[in-house]
């Protein structure tokens, strides 16, 4: 069929492709380049990558010493493996709290499901940072959980959470799970129930069909809600930040520090871009199964 | 056997949910303490939220962090939105895969990577031609960039369940394509702008790390200045600014919620009435 919109359509097109390709896109491009550049003590702090010489020759002044420093300099290696880690294990533990209250949500009564997913989703909308400074709050030595479990008598001396890994697990899991509940949700909820009456129909048990009908099926949703938990978390900030020790060094807090405490904008930019690498290949499966999802 | 399970699940459900909601509960139990020490109950005291009044740091920084969410909202939903009826109704155009891949991206792109890439945007772009200084103008740029993304996502999933053959009826009897829309389809995703503005505006207005890196030596927003706070230790003050953001954004959610809830149930009604 023709569109009648035809004529007007690149107005409508245009904006947003040229707006996300100039503020999206080309500053990769930027860092790509600047990662290249050396620290120097100028406005902006860097040295030139592309210039013009004296009689009008394109100059190009390539270091790859940052790159050099990253591989060289553990910290990074290491930062980025643990960062993994954390975002793996995070990822597993959203999943199996998530999963079954995704499908309490999917099989309860259509009237409910509205009213349970605002109350999933609300935290959602309030602030990350406060959130993650009220869990604070709930987790500090002389915390609310400490204090009432020092009450009760189940401890005698308060737990340590606070700057620990274990607060690192329970700061992500807290703030992602609305993230993987979602999507695990709307596969659920668009699941056949004729297809589980036809497993029991022939003999299988309510376990049975879960794992041989439920499942299989709601794998879409288990990577979709499984990489919106994974990506970020691996990039996370705040959470290493406010609740990790020193030993929690996540590469977000690294590239952080070494944007903010070092001032070093190339190296900044080389982390950043190997970064990113590194996250090509989630970020290409959340793609494509999302594309599938929504044209499904 | 099919009970115990549901018991099991709702068991699970709950205990997510409590999860999800204590540490807020918490907060604003602490944002009442006369006591300045947390381990302390001093008292009920609503004192701290009058030293809000007199913060002027504070004040300042609430003030800019509006005026940015408004205007990064506002670009947010006209560009997302146009990006949603263009990879909803144009099926095949040049750059299609682009505009898929940059609308989704920025969802899971983790937000220190997004911040420090568009600061040496800018920077290269003030270089080159001068333009645009770091401050309001960088921070509403960088998050139109990612809240455009929530509002296509949000407007794409509306208009795909809008029925197409409402707006070709009204071509049918003579209406331009533009006023078929206007009037047609509009008025039937208009809950999702809604929702999709105020999204952008609460993520707007919480953003920390893309606007520390954008904002320049100048500018500060609110989360920059909590986190400052923050980061010191616990403040009795910044629990009650936290009791009062959370409530205030709750109840806007809640509000929107209903309002789509009811806009859903009448259309659904009308509907009804429509095909018997």
């Amino acid at each position: 069929m023709k569109s009648p919109w035809r004529p007007g359509r690149w107005l409508i097109i245009l904006p947003p492709l040229l707006f996300l390709f100039v503020f999206f896109l080309v500053p990769f491009a930027f860092a790509f380049k600047i990662s290249f550049a050396e620290a120097a003590p100028r406005v902006p702090p860097f040295t030139d990558v592309i210039s013009w010489s004296a009689d009008h020759h394109l100059q190009l002044a390539i270091s790859l010493g940052n790159y050099k420093y990253l591989i060289a300099d553990q910290v990074y290696g290491l930062a980025y493996l643990y960062s993994l880690r954390t975002a793996f294990f995070s990822t597993l533990i959203c999943l199996l709290i998530g999963y079954p209250m995704a499908y309490a949500i999917a099989r309860a009564p259509k009237s409910r499901q509205n009213l349970l997913l605002l109350v999933i989703m609300l935290p959602f909308w309030t602030s990350f940072l406060l959130r993650v400074y009220a869990l604070e709050g709930l987790i500090r030595d002389n915390g609310f959980l400490n204090t009432v479990l020092l009450h009760l008598g189940l401890i005698h001396e308060p737990l340590r959470i606070m700057h620990t890994g274990v607060a690192l697990y329970i700061g992500i899991v807290y703030s992602y799970l609305p993230f993987m509940v979602l999507p695990l949700f709307a596969t659920l909820e668009k699941l056949d129930p004729i297809l589980l009456e036809a497993a029991s129909d022939l003999g299988s048990t309510p376990r049975r069909a879960f794992f041989d009908v439920t499942l299989p099926l709601s794998i879409p949703g288990v990577i979709a809600g499984s990489m919106l938990v994974f990506i970020p978390a691996v990039g996370e900030f705040v959470i290493p930040s406010l609740l990790g020790g020193p030993n929690n060094l996540m590469i977000g807090r690294v590239l952080w520090d070494e944007f903010f405490g070092n001032h070093d904008w190339p190296v900044a930019s080389a982390v950043a871009i190997a970064f990113l690498l590194l996250l090509a290949a989630p970020i290409a499966i959340y793609q494509y199964y999302n594309v599938r999802q929504l044209e499904a | 056997m099919e009970g115990q399970s549901r018991a099991g699940l709702n068991t699970v459900l709950f205990a997510g949910v409590a999860l999800l909601y204590l540490p807020i509960l918490v907060l604003i139990g602490y944002s009442f303490n006369a006591s300045p020490l947390v381990n302390v109950w001093g008292g009920f005291s609503t004192a701290w939220y009058g030293k809000l009044l007199h913060n002027r740091q504070l004040l300042q920084a609430a003030w800019l962090s509006l005026e940015v969410a408004i205007a990064a909202s506002t670009f947010a939903l006209l560009l997302g939105t146009l990006a949603a009826v263009a990879l909803v109704r144009f099926a095949r155009f040049r750059g299609r895969l682009l505009l898929t891949g940059m609308v989704n991206a920025p969802l899971v792109m983790p937000e220190i990577i997004t911040g420090i890439t568009q600061l040496l945007l800018f920077v290269s772009m003030v270089q080159l031609i001068g333009w645009p200084h770091r401050g309001f103008t960088t921070i509403v740029l960088s998050h139109v960039t990612f809240c455009s993304a929530y509002v296509t996502v949000t407007v794409q999933s509306r208009l795909q369940a809008a029925d197409r053959s409402l707006e070709e009826a009204a071509m049918d009897l003579g209406a331009s394509p533009l006023r078929a829309f206007l009037e047609v389809t509009l008025p039937i995703i208009a809950p999702a702008l809604v929702s999709s503005w105020l999204l952008c505006f609460t993520l707007s207005l919480d953003d920390l790390v893309i606007s520390s890196f954008v904002a320049g030596p100048g500018a500060s927003t609110l989360p920059m200045v909590i986190y400052s706070k923050v980061k010191l230790g616990v403040s009795p003050d910044i629990n009650a600014l936290a009791s009062l953001i959370v409530c205030a954004v709750g109840l806007c959610v809640l509000g929107a919620g209903y309002l789509m809830v009811r806009s859903d149930r009448r259309r659904a009604a009308e509907m009804r009435l429509a095909g018997s």
